[in-house]
């Protein structure tokens, strides 16, 4: 690959020896190295909360894949943040099923408590609201997902459940 | 016999079975088999046999698809199994259920498909979002290495199989197969002209079969127990069972495994419960977001590809979608439309460029801002976004939706206009 | 022949092309974005709908792509079906959903692919009332400009740029109607090809940059058909004018040599043409004075000098300038305005043009071969063209796997996703690693001494003669393994040249395609690469001693009165020292030129020379090619094309001289038939350089004078300066900028061709002037140039795509993209000599400094040096020492482009 001509002046960071070690891991399942570029980009993310210019410009010399195409696939895939993102991200579901089951006003309810919308993050970093395709819950729909906990059939109140709950946890792991 | 192949082994409230005690209720005996010498061949006639048909929505016979992968001297060395498990259909939530429940049914299924065509690396291609999915997998692929059902020369047969779990990153195209072997390979999700087919050139252009999860599912049963036992299984035309789903305003939302050919009205009103109180069944999606409309006339209709398909939808994926007399039709459409329009992958200029229009056309009917013209423009994409109009079948899956909806609702569409306002008041 | 029906009409067919290429070849009108004649198929844009019928029964038939669908004998479609024609409005009407109605501020306007398909397919009203979405533009480098809101999604750009030209800083972002086609982040785009992006994009999304700046629309430039001067492949372009400036170049086809693309120095290196430094007038000058000169007084001057005349000739200049001064001063006193060295290397690859057992392939027959040895030639910065169509030789492998798993080839992504990383092998051997070395199958970098070793080895090999003395392992495994590619390969390649400077490269490079042949019977391919436009022209005109040291010696000598300069800097072609002193021995020198230079800044008279674009004119390409250029527009200055000063008539046409060249000069005989006749035009009318739409004629000059002049006559040629006569129709006789009804784009020239892809209509695709071969030689002995390894670096010449052509170096895009000198090292000798990357660097015993540039591929002990426009090459001896100077050039490396840098430059 060619060297960038680049005006903004971005470099690449340096990536971590933990990230290093997953991409060589994944670099073992497929026969090429492009193939693991989205690999690379999931797993920076899961490190960094996002992939940034200087993470992405990182992969694509690690890798030896064009910036371009990385980009390519980055911007690509719903699940790549090229933007920084709170640090829990609400995967809010609002397919057809969830739809119809009322996600609207749970939408609404994240508004008002959290005050975001799609794309927004709140003001303390804390939450970044996404909305997905359909999560394939939908017999206990309206659901979202914040991380990795899925949240079954949402009402606007059981909103405010979930904040407290996350903030108790936040708050017990800074006290331990 | 076992009538409920596919979810025996499930219960929600539990883990899923480990290796042992899977093996325990006589799982892994279509591996047993081969490890006493079924042939591969033998086991592509029995797939083709038992006229299994590809649970993923388009339905086509999975042995005659097997069948076009090149076989014997000559053909390429590498060839790959996939299985699509990035379950994205609006409203579908089966194969989600086969993975998190009973992982190592999913297992025995690759290992029968692979060692049928003769691949030696198999690829989950699971969605992102699955992470229990993903756990209950990895943790039953590393069970089944150990115990030798999986690596190299599998029970002393010759034959080896590498099963790779790649989780995606979210983009319902990749639901497409050929889209999905893109994605793979680290490229954009863009579908791939057919022909050639991937059984022909897929992943890495060597000759690949992608199948769905569910699909995959039913292969243990074929091969252990036999087409016999697998042709008494079903009430209808098409063999086997499959997974059915509702969702939406019915008592008892959920999935079932039910004998392809049970009765529409059965799963509606038996399994799901009936519709809640104060709500009146309008009309349903029969399988997902990108089949056509049907109505409560149509109840007394058989879950069976070939009857759903004499009225202008499709099975599809089996999983219904509920729309009552509360919800308004035009909403409904139009959320499905936001979708598709949103997921496009932007290659082919109808579905690139005609679902954006749509949608907004949707939006402004919800605001109020409808015009009488824009329905026309909505018949017209119907038309242009149609079967072979397109470079894939994802605008032509959202017309399904739109073209029914426009006809069956269409007093819904004019009210909005006319009113210059939901009437159901969203 | 396969057979098909089109609406009711029968047409044949080659069936393993696909529906639309066939429609298309046939002059059907139908309409298209995403395939394109070199780039195949891929079923994107959904434009080209045609109905397909089962059989002759079938009545309702089945809507299909027409570019996706092969061309099976039988088939039966109608491309005026209703449903059809109605699928293709409503691709446009989808299309202009979010394209702006910018025509008239686009730069596109008037040639646009675009317009011309929403007319074909009679979309005319907007039902679309929707917001539409908006992009942001990118800066692209000084060529390129981005405006994203025209984008049709079309694919094309990338697949051009990434696929067929292998760029990697072009991309298709983002999804659904949010794609977009940019670079990861603002930039210059890299690749040597990006210009053709204006052509390949079939709207206003890139667009040429420098033609913006003085834009014109396509229907006011007056063209004409021209041929390229950067350098020896001869491209075929077509120039515009307008208001007396050279406003553009674009690509002009010619189906042997260019096909559809230019390079970045064709495309952006004409600036020069309008430049302020022009010489204007004809001047006397000495003494720190200069005197004008009337012109009729200058060219008697000329004709009438006494005494002997030496005259300098040049390959840039054309075979008629050179011919004029051969004729003038006698074919004894003519002297290659070329090193010794370059003219000793263009007589043996005359001789070896000569030579039965080889046959020098077009552009076109380069990108037909399947297994390629590149030696010593860095062929993106010395033939760019010719490394575009090696980047496609590469992809024959791809073709042929695709053939055995019956993928038709204008499958293009199943064709690419079938064979992967799978290609046909390239081998480069060069100083310095190469642009190409991203699709090679094996790459040598080193200095001469090593390539003519291992390239020994390789014919050796070939020869059924022991290879291995003095090579190691990894080099015994390397030159079998080349040998066994060239000669299981059904048309092998070699490409040499000139630009290592070693003779002895070029005949290892004879020797290893004289054992292929050997081996095979065949005529092997051998490409030989020369520096300018008409070396090989000037090489045909001058007698084998007669090079240029020896006419500085006769200079020097004071044997020679005068001498006349044609269209040269002595400055670039000896040593600074050697032409000093020849100067000094003469009374007078003469220089014909178009710019200044340091030797017409020693001349006592300086005659002004028109450029390309401003005369009619024949070059010899490197394949031995001559091909006719025609004048574009006027020079309203005093300067002449050179051979008006030369030949004694100062109204000398250019016809008669070539018919002159052609009878007096033996290998010229053939040059004749370039010229058209006009006797064979239609009434003898002439071939309009305008448009019949072109504007504003009345009123060009009306700022000077209301009355419109009259337009000038052209007696040189069958083009007029003129909207009348008979345009180019179908005719591709004289064709410049090409036009047909409802095609107002340069996708208008499938309207000219044969068929996709095939010949011209009636075109001329040059006259190969070698044609007649002699007897096959014998195997050249080859030893290494023994030199001195203990003193200094051994120099190696380095080249740039911009910076390297004298003349384009004058154009302001190109500077905007050039480097200054460097010097490429290893890590290892930057380390022994203590010189860090961009730092400057004295070369001992002369008052050269260059920047250091260090790259992991250069062989110690060597140093690539690129001496751009500040040192004189032939001042450097064969070894050179460094020592660390802190000066550093302006420009700096930053543009550099390679890839095997180890630090960056920016």
């Amino acid at each position: 690959m060619s060297e960038m001509i680049a005006t903004s002046g971005v470099r690449p960071r340096q990536l971590t020896p933990e990230e290093i070690a997953e991409i060589e891991h994944e670099m073992t399942l497929y026969p090429d190295k492009k193939a693991v570029g989205l690999e690379a980009l999931k797993i920076v993310q899961k490190h960094q909360g996002w992939v940034s210019d200087e993470s992405l410009l990182a992969i694509s010399r690690y890798l030896d894949i064009p910036a371009a195409d990385l980009e390519g696939v980055a911007t690509f895939f719903n699940l790549v943040y090229r933007q920084p993102v709170g640090k829990k991200v609400i995967l809010f579901c609002r397919s057809v099923s969830c739809w119809i089951m009322g996600c609207e006003s749970v939408r609404a309810a994240i508004r008002e408590k959290l005050g975001i919308d799609y794309g927004e993050t709140t003001a303390d970093d804390e939450y970044t609201l996404i909305p997905v395709p359909c999560l394939g819950d939908c017999d206990n729909a309206p659901v979202m997902m914040v991380d990795e906990d899925l949240h079954r059939r949402l009402t606007p109140e059981k909103i405010d459940a979930i904040v407290a709950a996350y903030k108790d946890a936040n708050d017990q792991g800074k006290g331990a | 016999m076992v009538t409920n192949p596919l979810t025996k082994n499930i219960d929600m409230s539990r883990p899923p079975l480990d290796l042992n005690a899977y093996e325990a209720a006589s799982g892994y005996q279509s591996l047993h088999k081969i490890a006493a010498g079924l042939s591969s061949d033998d086991v592509l006639q029995q797939v083709k046999d038992s006229g299994l048909k590809g649970r993923g929505g388009a339905g086509f016979p999975t042995g005659l698809k097997w069948s076009f992968v090149p076989r014997g001297e000559g053909s390429p060395k590498q060839k790959y199994l996939v299985v699509n498990a990035d379950e994205m259909e609006p409203g579908t939530f089966k194969d989600r259920l086969l993975m998190e429940g009973d992982p190592h049914l999913l297992i025995e299924g690759m290992i029968v498909a692979a060692y049928a065509i003769g691949a030696s690396v198999a690829y989950i291609f699971l969605r992102g979002e699955y992470v229990v999915a993903e756990r209950a997998l990895r943790k039953a692929i590393a069970e089944a290495k150990e115990k030798g059902y999986l690596g190299r020369d599998i029970l002393g047969t010759g034959f080896d199989l590498e099963i790779i779990l790649h989780t995606s990153a979210g983009r319902y195209i990749c639901g497409e197969e050929t889209a999905l072997l893109n994605a793979l390979e680290g490229k954009r999700a863009n579908p791939r002209a057919k022909p050639p087919f991937p059984q022909v050139s897929g992943l890495w252009g060597k000759p690949t079969i992608v199948n769905n999860v569910e699909t995959l599912c039913n292969l243990p049963g074929i091969i252990g127990y036999g087409n016999e036992w697998y042709h008494s299984l079903t009430k209808g035309k098409d063999h086997g069972t499959k997974l059915f789903g509702v969702s939406g305003k019915v008592k008892n939302p959920g999935c079932w495994e039910l004998p392809l050919g049970t009765p529409i009205r059965e799963l509606l009103e038996v399994r799901a419960g009936g519709m809640q109180d104060g709500v009146q069944l309008r009309g349903f999606l029969p399988g997902g977001g990108s089949t056509d409309f049907m109505l409560p006339e149509h109840l007394d209709l058989n879950l069976d590809y070939e009857e759903i398909g004499s009225v202008g939808s499709r099975l599809a994926t089996g999983t219904m979608i509920i729309l009552d007399d509360k919800t308004c039709p035009v909403g409904m459409v139009g959320n499905l439309m936001t979708f598709f329009s949103h997921e496009s992958c932007g290659f082919c200029t109808p579905c690139r460029d005609g679902l954006p229009w749509v949608d907004q056309i949707f939006k402004d009917l919800e605001a109020g801002k409808g015009k009488e013209s824009d329905l026309q423009v909505l018949l017209d994409h119907v038309d242009y976004m149609g079967p072979g109009k397109t470079f894939c079948a994802l605008a032509p899956g959202a017309t399904a939706p739109l073209g029914s909806g426009l006809k069956y609702f269409e007093d819904d569409f004019r009210r909005h206009i006319s009113e210059g306002k939901c009437p159901y008041g969203n | 022949m396969a057979k098909i029906i089109v609406d009711g009409v029968e047409y044949e067919v080659d069936s393993d092309n696909n529906l639309l290429q066939e429609c298309l070849s046939h002059g059907l009108d139908l309409p298209y974005f995403c395939w394109h004649p070199c780039m195949g198929s891929v079923g994107a844009c959904r434009q080209c709908a045609v109905k397909q019928y089962k059989d002759a029964d079938d009545e309702k038939g089945m809507l299909v792509m027409s570019c996706m669908t092969p061309a099976t004998d039988g088939a039966i479609i109608s491309i005026k079906d209703q449903q059809a024609v109605q699928m293709r409005e409503r691709v446009i009407e989808s299309l202009m959903t979010n394209h702006p109605h910018d025509c008239p501020v686009c730069e596109e306007g008037g040639e646009c692919h675009l317009q011309d398909m929403t007319l074909m397919s009679g979309h005319n009203y907007r039902r679309y009332d929707k917001k539409k979405r908006t992009h942001r533009n990118q800066y692209l480098g000084p060529f390129i400009s981005h405006e994203m809101n025209r984008c049709i999604a079309c694919y094309r750009c990338v697949r051009y740029y990434d696929d067929y030209a292998g760029g990697t800083d072009l991309a298709a972002m983002a999804s659904h109607n949010h794609v977009y086609f940019g670079r990861h982040q603002e930039g210059t785009l890299e690749s040597e090809f990006s210009g053709n992006l204006v052509e390949v994009c079939p709207t206003g999304v890139f667009t040429d940059k420098v033609f913006s700046q003085r834009y014109s629309r396509k229907w006011d430039l007056q063209a004409a058909p021209s041929v390229c001067t950067g350098c020896a492949v001869g491209c075929n372009t077509t120039p515009g004018e307008r208001y007396g400036e050279l406003r553009r170049v674009v690509n002009r086809y010619n189906s042997e040599v260019n096909g559809y693309f230019l390079c970045d120095r064709g495309r952006f290196g004409f600036g020069y043409v309008n430049s302020a430094e022009r010489l204007k007038v004809p001047v006397r000058q000495g003494d720190g004075q200069q005197e004008e000169l009337d012109a009729n007084e200058a060219h008697q001057l000329v004709q009438r000098l006494d005494g002997k005349i030496i005259g300098i000739g040049s390959p840039r200049a054309s075979n008629e300038s050179n011919f004029a001064l051969r004729n003038l001063v006698g074919d004894d006193n003519f002297y290659a305005g070329v090193s010794a060295k370059q003219h000793a290397a263009n007589q043996l690859i005359l001789e070896l043009h000569r030579d039965a057992a080889f046959h020098v392939p077009s552009v076109r027959e380069i990108e037909s071969c399947d297994a390629v040895l590149v030696l010593g030639e860095d062929v993106t910065n010395v033939a760019p063209r010719i490394a575009l169509a090696l980047r496609q030789s590469v992809r024959n492998k791809a073709k042929e796997l695709a053939e055995s798993a019956n993928i038709p080839q204008w499958q293009d992504a199943a064709v690419r996703e079938l064979a992967q990383e799978d290609r046909s092998p390239l081998a480069i051997f060069s100083n310095y690693a190469s642009r190409l070395d991203d699709v090679a199958s094996d790459t040598v970098v080193a200095g001469n001494q090593k390539l003519v070793k291992l390239g020994s080895a390789i014919a050796a090999e070939l020869a059924g003669e022991s290879a291995s003395a003095g090579l190691d392992e990894a080099e015994r495994e390397l030159i079998g393994r080349v040998a066994q590619q060239l000669s299981s390969a059904r048309r092998p390649l070699i490409v040499a040249g000139s630009s290592a400077r070693s003779m002895e490269l070029i005949k290892v490079g004879a020797n290893i395609a004289r054992a292929l042949g050997k081996r095979s019977g065949n005529v092997i391919d051998f490409a030989l690469l020369l520096p300018e436009v008409n070396s090989l022209g000037l090489s045909l005109l001058v007698q084998k001693d007669k090079d240029l040291s020896a006419a500085l010696g006769v200079m020097e000598s004071g044997a020679a009165k005068h001498c006349i300069v044609l269209e040269n800097d002595l400055y670039r072609r000896a040593a600074t020292s050697e032409v000093d002193a020849a100067i000094a021995g003469v009374d007078s020198l003469i220089v014909i030129d178009q710019l200044a230079t340091p030797t017409s800044a020693k001349a006592d008279i300086v005659l002004p020379a028109t450029a390309f674009s401003e005369h009619e004119a024949t070059y010899v390409n490197y394949e031995g090619r001559a091909q006719l250029s025609y004048q574009v527009h006027r020079n309203h200055s005093a300067a002449r094309p050179a051979w008006r000063w030369l030949c004694e008539n100062p109204a000398q046409q250019v016809e008669e001289l070539v018919d002159r060249c052609a009878e007096s000069v033996s290998a010229f005989k053939g040059i004749a038939s370039l010229l058209p006749d006009l006797n064979s035009m239609i009434a003898g009318m002439r071939v309009p350089r305008q448009s019949h739409r072109y504007s504003g004629r009345t009123a060009m000059k009306a700022h000077v004078n209301v009355h419109e002049p009259k337009q000038a006559v052209d007696s040189d040629s069958v083009m007029s300066f003129s909207m009348e006569g008979i345009p180019a129709s179908k005719d591709a006789t004289v064709l410049g900028a090409s036009w047909a009804p409802g095609w107002n784009s340069n996708q208008s020239i499938s309207k000219f061709q044969d068929e996709i892809n095939g010949k011209l209509k009636q075109e001329h695709c040059g006259e190969l002037l070698l044609k007649d071969k002699q007897a096959s030689g014998d195997f050249f002995n080859v030893t290494a140039d023994q030199s001195d390894a203990n003193n200094g670096l051994e120099v190696l010449p380095a080249y740039q795509i911009f910076g390297s052509d004298e003349l384009s170096a004058h154009a302001p895009a190109i500077r905007e993209r050039m480097t200054d000198a460097y010097l490429s090292l290893s890590p290892q000798d930057a380390e022994q000599l203590g010189l860090k990357h961009g730092q400057g660097a004295g070369i001992a015993g002369t008052d050269y400094v260059a920047i250091v540039c260090i790259r992991e591929k250069i062989q110690p002990g060597t140093v690539a040096v690129y001496c751009g426009t500040e040192i004189n090459p032939h001042d450097l001896p064969e070894r050179i020492v460094l020592n660390a100077n802190a000066d550093i050039a302006e420009r700096g490396i930053r543009g550099l482009i390679v890839s095997d840098l180890l630090e960056e430059s920016y």
